[in-house]
């Protein structure tokens, strides 16, 4: 098996008295696809918040490429919660910012798209390649960045091409259709040279036609650009159709893990998702 | 291309045109001249509305420090400039103040007199862009984790600090306490304001159209995209802020040369909301509107409705409303208007060669999704 | 003791006014999320027309028209130039604050001619000296912190036990849902306007008695420091904004008692700075969080 590219190890991520992540620990090896499913507010949302920095956990630690890249221990009332169980362990606070973590070659793309809504498709994709560039902001003014400039702007023609944007790369990005706002997302991400993508319900809104596209079209990038995939996602036929394992979250608890198949047969999320009766 | 093309061309034919005019104006006109004067004063704002545009129009961060910076600058221009000679006269409650050197005189005597007065007085703006830079960097730590409006009263709360600051007696033999700084040197000429202004706001329309100002705008866009795509908030932000404060502080340099005297009182909240004003005039996100605006409001502030305060007013004699401090309340009832029913102001987020080209393409279409 | 007792008499009292004129920048921020610049304005336009009717007609017509004409002019404010951008950006509505209190004092620097209009012992009870602990002071030291108490009383009473109380109340909770629940948003919205500027008015009359004169910029500094107030008690919270407006009056007088004068603005903005920094929910604030 090959390594794995991201680790959450016992993440727990506590609003007040709500536990929305509930000690979380999964494995995302390279090259996968994994998907995180589950009811609406399991917290898969929060937990993404969590790998990518919007949000210190309460508790626990995410590895990233074989290194800890976000790290709490246990404070106040969690700390009696947690004791015993990782006492010791962790020593120290590590919480980089979004941008930190993004630059270590993780990208992600929003449930409710959050594009640059004054900015064209071409623009959107430039900035996000922005967090590449080794200029100072005197060189860029003065123009003396003219080659790594040039670079980007190939790269971009070239990822607006890939996803099949590029005939609408002069638009504004917000006057786009809702599909194409979403693969923009992800060509935004993408610009951002990263080895792991996380898809926050990529087909969200999408009807079964531009879901299918979008099937093959998160494949053909993860072979192409050597990705590793983790997404969430509602759609089933998409989730069953790509994903290498599926991990299931209720209630901020991951409650089973595996292959499709092994899923799709598994009771504990057959309740989850058509609840039950508490007495039953 | 052509469209691109067509622009620098355009934009090319306003700059050597205004070059032109400015140069005819300064042989034809004596310095004290009003159109002299409105041109100068018209060019100092713009850099000032610029470099105000470039923090609350591209990166979509609300400061209301601008005064403060101002005042740095002027005060540092005033201090470096004034010769030494009337130093005492100047600082006379401060024997003389307490720094006895001019920078344009200590250039003059290796430079000779034209070069070497030009090159000091530059020097000074310099070092007052500078110290309003570092002043930036000092606060832009804590006020910037702000949000918008408290972002606002923050800044603005640290300009009537400094202006305290500034006032304050145990300093007197540097600022000069209560008193005015004054007989310091100014450039004669309109062009040379409207050249050195024009570079700096060049330099600006540089960086907004790069990397880096395109960083700014996603980050006034969408704050949580821009850090998800690893562009670092807080070191933008500080940078917009730096920068802008930078040439706010040349820009108040430049206000105290023109003003020919510095005093703290002036630089209050008031000046940065004429500023910010100007700004909306403008357009917010709009570097040729705020140039627009600028010299079309003191333009009218100092010139055109100046009949407002003097009782007479295209050939309406009527001495009782045309008093002193009716212009600027036509003035302020028509910013009013432009706020409320204006809102993107003259050239909204447009700048003047997009007038010619094609907008882009989405302009006239439907919005959808959201 | 005997040398700070006036420093702190002084300071209760100023610390009042500032919590007169606090009230109205928190209750109209706890609704609109706005901070309203012009409200400084507002109350020098209150001293002002102090000024003028004291002058022109007997103690008992002025002080009711200087309330009535300041109400008026905070309603037509919130109507002309904040109720049209109730849909915009919160940057749109703050630069039409600006906008607005520039607006207010060009104004006022046409009708005065620019020339600081001085205050002759407008309300002559209360410039009356008296003496309290042996010092010596005008009834107005006394008067403004007995009727600030009285007043902020009547407003909690307002708020917490009347129906249109309840309806700001549920206004600063939620603007939306307050409005699909039937509240007439734009009466409620007045209604703050027309109290904060009520408040402001008494706290002017107070305020300019101790001043010889009212000008053009004489609202600006008192405006900002008892916006300073309203957040360092946490702004939205009226109780945080009078406690605040008191700490502040305080420290101020003190600062000046020990003789650096010229600091007395410069600390209550270096408060400000680092309040905000260190807890920018202020004292009593609650806490907001962006979703993301």
């Amino acid at each position: 098996m090959s390594a794995n590219v991201l680790k959450v190890e016992n993440v727990t991520m506590q609003f007040g008295g709500v536990v929305a992540v509930d000690n979380m620990n999964l494995e995302v090896n390279e090259g996968e696809i994994v998907a995180l499913i589950g009811p609406n507010g399991a917290g898969k949302t929060t937990a993404f918040n969590v790998i990518t920095g919007v949000y210190q956990p309460t508790n626990g630690a995410v590895w990233f490429q074989g290194e800890k890249i976000v790290e709490n221990h246990p404070q106040g009332k969690m700390k009696k919660l947690y004791k015993g169980q990782n006492d010791g362990t962790y020593t120290h606070v590590l919480a980089p910012t979004p941008d930190k973590i993004t630059q270590m070659g993780m990208a992600r793309t929003f449930q409710n798209i959050r594009l640059w809504k004054s900015q064209t498709v071409f623009d959107n994709v430039l900035i996000a390649k922005h967090c590449r560039t080794h200029t100072n902001f005197l060189s860029a003014a003065l123009r003396l960045n003219r080659k790594e400039e040039a670079a980007q702007r190939a790269h971009v023609e070239e990822l607006l091409k890939t996803v099949g944007l590029y005939d609408v790369k002069d638009e504004l990005a917000t006057s786009l259709p809702y599909g194409k706002q979403r693969r923009l997302e992800i060509a935004r991400a993408l610009a951002t040279e990263p080895k792991l993508l996380l898809l926050d319900e990529p087909a969200a809104g999408m009807n079964p036609q531009e879901t299918d596209e979008l099937t093959a079209f998160i494949g053909e990038i993860r072979d192409k650009f050597k990705l590793t995939v983790f997404l969430i996602e509602h759609h089933m036929d998409l989730v069953m159709d790509i994903s290498d394992r599926i991990y299931v979250l209720d209630f901020g608890k991951l409650i089973a893990d595996g292959t499709p198949e092994e899923i799709q047969n598994n009771q504990r999320v057959i309740d989850a998702y058509l609840g039950v009766a508490e007495d039953a | 291309m052509t469209t691109s093309k067509k622009k620098t061309v355009f934009l090319a034919a306003v700059l050597i045109l205004v070059l032109a005019a400015a140069i005819a104006v300064d042989a034809a006109l004596p310095s004290y001249h009003i159109v002299i004067k409105v041109i100068k004063k018209g060019t100092v704002y713009a850099l000032v509305a610029v470099s105000m545009n470039l923090l609350n129009g591209f990166t979509g961060l609300f400061s209301l420090g601008q005064a403060g910076f101002m005042l740095l600058g002027a005060y540092a221009y005033g201090v470096l400039t004034i010769p030494v000679a009337k130093r005492i006269s100047v600082y006379q409650y401060f024997d003389g103040g307490a720094i006895q050197f001019s920078l344009p005189e200590i250039f003059e005597s290796f430079l000779g007199k034209t070069v070497g007065t030009t090159v000091g007085m530059l020097l000074a703006l310099l070092v007052g862009g500078l110290l309003a830079a570092l002043m930036a960097w000092l606060i832009g730590l804590p006020v910037l984790r702000l949000k918008s409006d408290y972002l606002a009263i923050a800044t603005l709360g640290f300009a009537e600090i400094l202006r305290a600051f500034f006032q304050w007696n145990a300093l007197g033999p540097i600022t000069n306490g209560s008193n005015l700084l004054k007989s310091y040197p100014d450039f004669e000429h309109a062009t040379s304001y409207i050249i050195l202004a024009g570079l700096m706001i060049a330099f600006i329309v540089l960086l907004i159209n790069s990397t880096y100002g395109r960083a700014f705008k996603a980050i006034r866009d969408d704050e949580v995209a821009a850090e998800a795509m690893g562009i670092n908030l807080a070191k933008h932000k500080r940078m917009a802020f730096i920068i802008s404060s930078f040439f706010a502080g040349i820009g108040g340099g430049m206000l105290a040369m023109y003003n020919g005297t510095i005093a703290a009182a002036p630089f209050k909240s008031a000046m940065t909301y004429e500023i910010l004003l100007i700004v909306v005039i403008g357009g917010i996100g709009s570097i040729t509107g705020s140039i627009l605006a600028s010299y079309l409001y003191i333009f009218s502030a100092e010139w055109l409705l100046r009949g407002l305060d003097s009782g007479k007013f295209l050939f309406i004699n009527a001495p009782a409303v045309f008093k002193n401090g009716f212009r600027m309340v036509v003035l302020s009832v028509i910013i009013m208007c432009i706020v409320l029913f204006f809102r993107k102001g003259l050239m909204g987020d447009k700048e003047l060669p997009d007038l010619l080209g094609r907008r882009p393409k989405a302009r006239n279409k439907e919005v959808v999704g959201k | 003791m005997q040398q700070i007792l006036p420093y702190i008499i002084n300071g209760i009292s100023v610390g009042g006014q500032y919590a007169l004129i606090a009230i109205g920048y928190t209750l109209v921020y706890g609704i609109l999320r706005l901070i309203n610049f012009a409200h400084g304005d507002v109350f020098m336009v209150a001293g002002l027309v102090m000024v003028y009717a004291t002058t022109a007609m007997p103690i008992y017509a002025a002080v009711p028209l200087v309330l009535v004409v300041t109400v008026a002019l905070g309603f037509v404010i919130e109507r002309a130039a904040y109720k049209p951008l109730r849909t915009a950006p919160r940057m749109s509505v703050m630069i039409s604050a600006i906008g607005v209190s520039y607006l207010i004092q060009n104004l006022a620097f046409y009708v005065t001619g620019g020339v600081p209009q001085p205050v002759t012992n407008p309300i002559p009870w209360i410039s009356e000296n008296v003496e309290i602990l042996g010092a010596s002071t005008k009834r107005v030291t006394l008067v403004t912190p007995a009727l600030t108490i009285v007043l902020v009383i009547a407003l909690v009473y307002l708020i917490n036990h009347t129906k249109i109380g309840m309806a700001m109340r549920a206004a600063a909770k939620d603007f939306e849902t307050a409005q699909l629940m039937g509240i007439k948003i734009n009466a409620v919205i007045s209604m703050t306007f027309v109290i904060g500027s009520f408040l402001a008015a008494v706290g002017a009359m107070l305020y300019f008695t101790n001043y010889p004169s009212v000008a053009i910029t004489s609202g600006g500094m008192p405006g900002l420091k008892a916006f300073v107030a309203a957040v360092f008690g946490g702004i939205g919270s009226i109780p945080g904004a009078v406690v605040g407006a008191f700490i502040i009056g305080l420290c101020e007088e003190l600062i000046k008692g020990v003789g650096y004068t010229t600091f007395s603005d410069a600390f209550t903005f270096a408060l400000l700075i680092v309040v905000l920094c260190v807890k920018p929910t202020g004292l009593f604030g609650e806490k907001v969080t962006d979703k993301v």
